[in-house]
């Protein structure tokens, strides 16, 4: 398909001109900018970084960029490494409330349904704060998840790190970042493995990993970080058995994805890191070609691919299925736990009424949104959206906590309702890329959650909310931690 | 009622099944759409149009009867 451009080859475009004029237009500086603070910077576009959007829950990475954390780097991207995306800390940044999207982007969605963004280094990005435009952009074919070769954001990087970031052994089964048809292939290759009924055989298991997980809690006393004791280990099997990665390496593989999704890793870092994942996954892929084992993995390199996938496609895959499998559950786990204990009427209400699980887990998702920094895409042709035109080669970012929290669509959109009337959300995304793996993350929430309430009476915080620390910091938001405290259970489970 | 379903826009999210269980369900092969009451009747209207409305890739549409 199209994707032959390079970032800056597309001579039918000059990105900077048009979209420099587009801003003086549109952008309101009060609205938007302020001062860069805190957080580093951003970078990760969803699709490329992270899944966000996409194909894996949130799309998941592979390659992101950003850079260092400090606080000067904020003020100068330019130092050290290079950023993909360096939105303005206020746009990452939570208020008062851990839960609500940062309060620049509500006054952006006052404004205007799409609002021109000026990234720390100069570049702007549309911003897409409305549902229906949210929806109107991911499901339009005039807008490419191919951002690596297309956005003209990109076109500031060192041609060092461009070259290595279009590599084809990198971009190779990548599917978070191609466009049909070329994504519909390997989509397919997958989707039957991830039906809804194939999701549920598996909830079994899953509880069996849930129980064994909550017994060892409770067999260590009355409290725990839930999210090193369940909220991470939890998906990170469930994902392992499923693709056949040996759970023994997990150490390995966490602590490369937390630095993959770190918002403040600089893309040479990030090359580096990926580079090590690819090794680690090529292992894999070589003993499975030898010696096929009961699993997903073995299943893609010994099935009826036609042509059959190569070493690069198939270890690009997996890294994207591993990497999207347990973070973004795990961030869905702990955060919706803190929810819960910050809304102790609906935490009291599922506990209640168990049968309000699957709206519940539902709502959570809405209300959570935790792919926060937004599902990238980026116009193939100038496209007109809401009275105003999107240049080729531009950027636009749908912002999946503000889209989820429009009160055209939900009544009072910022209160945890666990009993609302399900609805189309964006937390999975929309589109081609919808979230492949959607299916396997309600199954893990809603047995994680029910068991969670059901074995844990008195389930509290153990800290002041406030000192919780919040992933402000990462692609995926969540918590870093959630000190938890129970009541001694009365009888065994 | 009546359902349409195009497999090659289908991108296998399952909403459908999910929403809509008596309607639609998945190919085993490549997780698809599979329509299985094309003309459903009144009681599943609501969740037909639901799943209508949840549907990432447009797959599925529906036509008034005949």
């Amino acid at each position: 398909m199209s994707a032959e451009t390079s970032f800056s080859g597309d001579s039918t475009h000059e990105p900077g001109e048009r979209q420099g004029r587009a801003m003086r237009e549109t952008f309101n500086p009060s609205s938007v900018k302020s001062e860069p603070i805190t957080i580093g910077e951003t970078a990760a576009g969803t699709d490329v970084v992270l899944p966000a959007g996409t194909d894996l829950e949130p799309e998941p990475l592979t390659t992101s960029l950003s850079r260092p954390p400090d606080d000067s780097s904020v003020a100068s991207p330019k130092s050290g490494g290079t950023t993909l995306l360096p939105l303005p800390p206020e746009l990452l940044q939570r208020g008062r409330c851990p839960f609500d999207p940062p309060e620049a982007l509500d006054r952006m969605r006052q404004q205007s349904t799409v609002s021109l963004v000026e990234l720390l280094n100069g570049a702007t990005v549309w911003m897409v704060t409305d549902f229906d435009q949210a929806r109107a952009v991911l499901s339009d074919p005039r807008f490419s998840s191919d951002l690596l070769r297309r956005s003209s954001i990109f076109s500031d990087m060192p041609d060092e790190v461009r070259e290595q970031l279009l590599d084809e052994r990198l971009r190779a089964g990548s599917f978070i970042g191609m466009d049909p048809p070329e994504h519909s292939r390997y989509r397919k290759l997958l989707t039957g493995e991830f039906t809804v009924r194939r999701m549920r055989l598996l909830a079994p298991r899953i509880l069996a990993i849930v129980t064994e997980h909550i017994d060892a809690m409770v067999a260590a006393g009355t409290s725990a970080d839930l999210v090193q004791a369940f909220a991470l280990p939890v998906p990170s099997l469930v994902i392992c058995e499923l693709l056949g990665v040996p759970y023994a390496d997990r150490r390995e593989f966490q602590q490369r994805t937390a630095l993959l999704l770190r918002l403040d890793t600089a893309v040479e870092e990030l090359l580096r890191i990926s580079e090590e994942m690819r090794q680690f996954m090529l292992r894999l892929v070589t003993d499975k070609r030898d010696q096929p084992t009961d699993d997903l993995l073995s299943g893609l390199i010994h099935g009826d691919a036609d042509p059959a996938l190569t070493d690069d496609e198939l270890v690009n895959i997996a890294l994207l299925l591993l990497v999207a499998g347990h973070e973004t559950t795990a961030n869905m786990l702990g955060l919706g736990t803190f929810a819960l204990l910050e809304h102790p009427d609906q935490l009291d209400a599922l506990r209640a009424d168990p049968s309000l699980i699957d709206g519940a887990v539902e709502e959570l998702l809405r209300y959570l949104s935790i792919v926060h920094v937004g599902l990238m895409r980026v116009a193939v042709e100038p496209v007109e959206l809401d009275g105003q035109e999107i240049p080729a080669g531009a950027t636009v970012l749908v912002s999946v906590p503000e889209t989820n929290r429009d009160p055209e669509h939900w009544a009072d959109p910022g209160s945890l309702d666990v009993t609302r009337v399900r609805s189309p959300h964006l937390a999975f995304g929309h589109g081609v890329h919808q979230c492949l793996g959607q299916q396997l993350a309600r199954v893990e929430m809603t047995v994680g959650f029910t068991e969670l309430l059901r074995r844990l009476p008195g389930l509290r915080l153990a800290v002041p909310p406030q000192d919780v620390p919040l992933r402000s910091d990462m692609a995926i938001f969540g918590v870093h931690a959630l000190p938890v405290r129970w009541d001694e259970p009365e009888s065994p489970r | 009622m009546n359902i349409h379903a195009d497999t090659a826009a289908c991108v296998g999210a399952g909403l459908c099944a999910l929403r809509a269980p008596e309607v639609f369900d998945q190919s085993e092969d490549d997780g698809t759409v599979v329509v299985l009451n094309a003309k459903p009747g009144e009681e599943h209207e609501e969740a037909v149009w639901a799943a209508v409305a949840l549907c990432p890739s447009g797959a599925i549409s529906v036509s008034s009867a005949p």
